[in-house]
C-alpha cells in the first residue's frame, strides 16, 4: 500500500480527501513538515477556503518552497481546489498575497452571469494530450478559477459563464480545480490513475 | 455547463433514517449508510443529511452515521441539524461532511453565519431557510420545526445571509413539505432572483414534473425524501424524465 503525505492546510472537508484515498488503496498520512513533504513519493495538498488563509498556512510552516521544488521537479503532486489555484502567482480573491508561483497565472472570480459559489457537476474536457484527465463530470465548489491552461502545462476546460480551467497536469502532476474526491467513480479512477492503479475511467 | 443537482435528503435519529410530514409520526425508513450507497449508486450530485434528534445522544449517533457513510461515499455530503456554534459544524466537518447547514441558529444569531465562512468557507456554508406563506402575501421566516415564526420576511432574510458569507440556500416551503403537492414556485423565483447563490428547493416534491416545474423556476437544484425512501422513483428514473424535458442533469 502506497503512503500517501496530504499537507495539512486547516482545509473544511480534509475528512473527504483521506476517505477519498484510502478508497484508493493508499494510506494517507498527515505532513506539515517541509522535509517530509521533499522526501515522499507521492503528495496531496488539498485546500478549501480562502488564498490569503491557506497562503499564511502554508508560508508560517515554511512549506512553500517545498512545494514548489515539487512542481519544478516533477515529483508526483496533487492538487485540489483552492491547490490548484496557490500554484499561480496571485489572485483577485486575496491581492498583495504571493501565491507559490510555480507558474505565472493570475485566479480571478467568476462574472456576474453565474451564481456564485459554482456548486454542481460540470463537463470537463480535456486536451488531447492529457495523461490523466478523461471527459467526464467533476464536481466544483468554487468561486475563482484560472481562465487558461498556464504555458508548459496540458489539461481540462469547462464552461461556467465563459470556458475556464478545471485541470492542470504536467508529467506526474496534476492540479484540479474540482474535488476529484467527491466526483463519484470519474474521480475516483482519475485518484487511481494519479497513483499509478490502472481502472477503466468513465466518460461524458 | 454546470448540470441540475438532484440531492436525496436523509432525516436521521438515533442512527436510523425517519420519515413523516413535519416531523410529526416519524416512522423508521432503513439504515442511513445502506440508504446513502443506494442513492449514490442510482446517480444522486449530493446527498443531505439531517439530525432531527435533538439530544445529545442522538447527536453522537450522528457523527458516527457521517462517519460511516464519509467512508463509502464519493459525492458531496451536506450536515445540519443541531448547529448551534461554529464547533458543532468543525465536528460534523471533522466526521466527513462537505458542507454545514444551519437553521435556527442562524436566526437566533446571524453573526454565526459570518463565522463559518471565516472559518469554514462560503462553498461549506449552507443557511437553511424554512418559509410560511403569510395570507397577506410574502413569506415569514419560521424556526423550530415551523412551530415559531421569527417575524423576519424570507426575501430579506436571505440577501442578509448571503451577505454575511452563505454560498448556498436550502429553500423549504413548509406550506408545501410533506403536501406532495409540488415545490412552491413563487417563493423559488422570488428568492432566486433576490440572491447571487445557488438556491436548493424544499418540500412538497412527488414527481419527475415538480422537480422540472422548480428548475424552471430558478432552482439550482431539488432536494427531496419521500419520493426516494417510498421507491416510487429512483434517481436514474427521474434523471430520465428531465433530461427528456431538456434539463442537463449528470448521467
Amino acid at each position: 500500500m502506497k503512503d500517501v503525505a496530504v499537507i495539512r492546510t486547516g482545509t473544511a472537508n480534509l475528512a473527504s480527501v483521506l476517505a477519498g484515498l484510502r478508497r484508493a488503496q493508499c494510506k494517507p498520512v498527515l505532513v506539515d513538515d517541509p522535509k517530509k513533504v521533499t522526501s515522499a513519493d507521492y503528495v496531496v495538498l488539498p485546500g478549501v477556503g480562502a488564498f490569503a488563509a491557506i497562503m499564511d498556512q502554508l508560508r508560517s510552516r515554511r512549506l512553500v518552497d517545498a512545494i514548489r521544488e515539487r512542481i519544478v521537479e516533477a515529483r508526483p503532486t496533487l492538487t485540489i481546489c483552492l491547490g490548484l489555484q496557490v500554484l499561480g502567482s496571485r489572485s483577485e480573491e486575496s491581492p498583495g498575497t504571493d501565491g507559490i508561483g510555480a507558474f505565472d497565472a493570475h485566479v480571478s472570480r467568476f462574472g456576474t452571469t453565474v451564481r456564485v459559489p459554482q456548486l454542481g457537476w460540470n463537463c470537463i474536457h480535456p486536451a488531447s494530450d492529457c495523461q490523466f484527465l478523461t471527459e467526464g463530470y467533476g464536481y466544483f465548489a468554487n468561486s475563482y478559477r484560472l481562465t487558461e491552461i498556464p504555458e508548459g502545462w496540458t489539461g481540462a476546460k469547462a464552461d461556467y459563464g465563459g470556458s475556464f480551467v478545471a485541470a492542470i497536469e504536467r508529467g506526474p502532476i496534476l492540479a484540479c480545480q474540482f474535488h476529484p474526491e467527491l466526483s463519484g467513480k470519474w474521480g475516483a479512477s482519475l485518484i487511481e490513475r494519479w497513483l499509478g492503479v490502472k481502472r477503466e475511467a468513465e466518460s461524458c | 455547463m454546470l448540470t441540475a443537482r438532484i440531492i436525496p435528503c436523509l432525516d436521521c435519529r438515533d442512527g436510523r433514517v425517519v420519515k413523516g410530514i413535519n416531523f410529526q409520526g416519524l416512522r423508521d425508513a432503513g439504515c442511513p449508510v445502506e440508504l446513502s450507497l443506494n442513492y449514490q449508486d442510482q446517480g444522486a450530485d449530493e446527498l443531505v443529511l439531517l439530525d432531527v434528534s435533538a439530544t445529545p445522544e442522538g447527536r453522537g449517533h450522528q457523527r458516527e452515521t457521517v462517519r460511516r457513510v464519509r467512508k463509502e461515499l464519493s459525492i458531496p455530503l451536506t450536515c445540519g441539524g443541531g448547529v448551534r456554534v461554529a464547533d458543532d459544524a468543525g465536528r460534523l466537518l471533522d466526521a466527513g461532511a462537505d458542507k454545514v447547514s444551519v437553521n435556527t441558529a442562524a436566526v437566533v444569531n446571524a453573526e454565526l453565519i459570518n463565522d463559518l465562512a471565516i472559518r469554514y468557507g462560503s462553498q461549506c456554508t449552507v443557511i437553511a431557510i424554512d418559509a410560511i406563506r403569510h395570507e397577506s402575501g410574502g413569506w415569514g421566516v419560521v424556526v423550530k420545526s415551523g412551530r415559531e415564526r421569527t417575524g423576519r420576511d424570507v426575501i430579506q432574510w436571505s440577501k442578509e445571509v448571503v451577505e454575511r458569507g452563505a454560498g448556498e440556500i436550502l429553500l423549504t416551503s413548509w406550506d408545501r413539505d410533506g403536501t406532495r403537492s409540488g415545490y412552491e414556485l413563487d417563493l423559488l423565483g422570488a428568492v432566486s432572483q433576490a440572491v447571487t447563490v445557488p438556491v436548493i428547493a424544499s418540500g412538497g416534491a412527488a414527481n419527475p414534473e415538480h422537480l422540472i416545474d422548480a428548475l424552471k423556476a430558478g432552482a439550482d437544484a431539488v432536494l427531496a425524501a419521500s419520493i426516494f425512501h417510498d421507491g416510487e422513483y429512483t434517481v436514474k428514473s427521474l434523471k430520465a424524465v428531465l433530461r427528456d424535458a431538456g434539463v442537463e442533469v449528470r448521467p
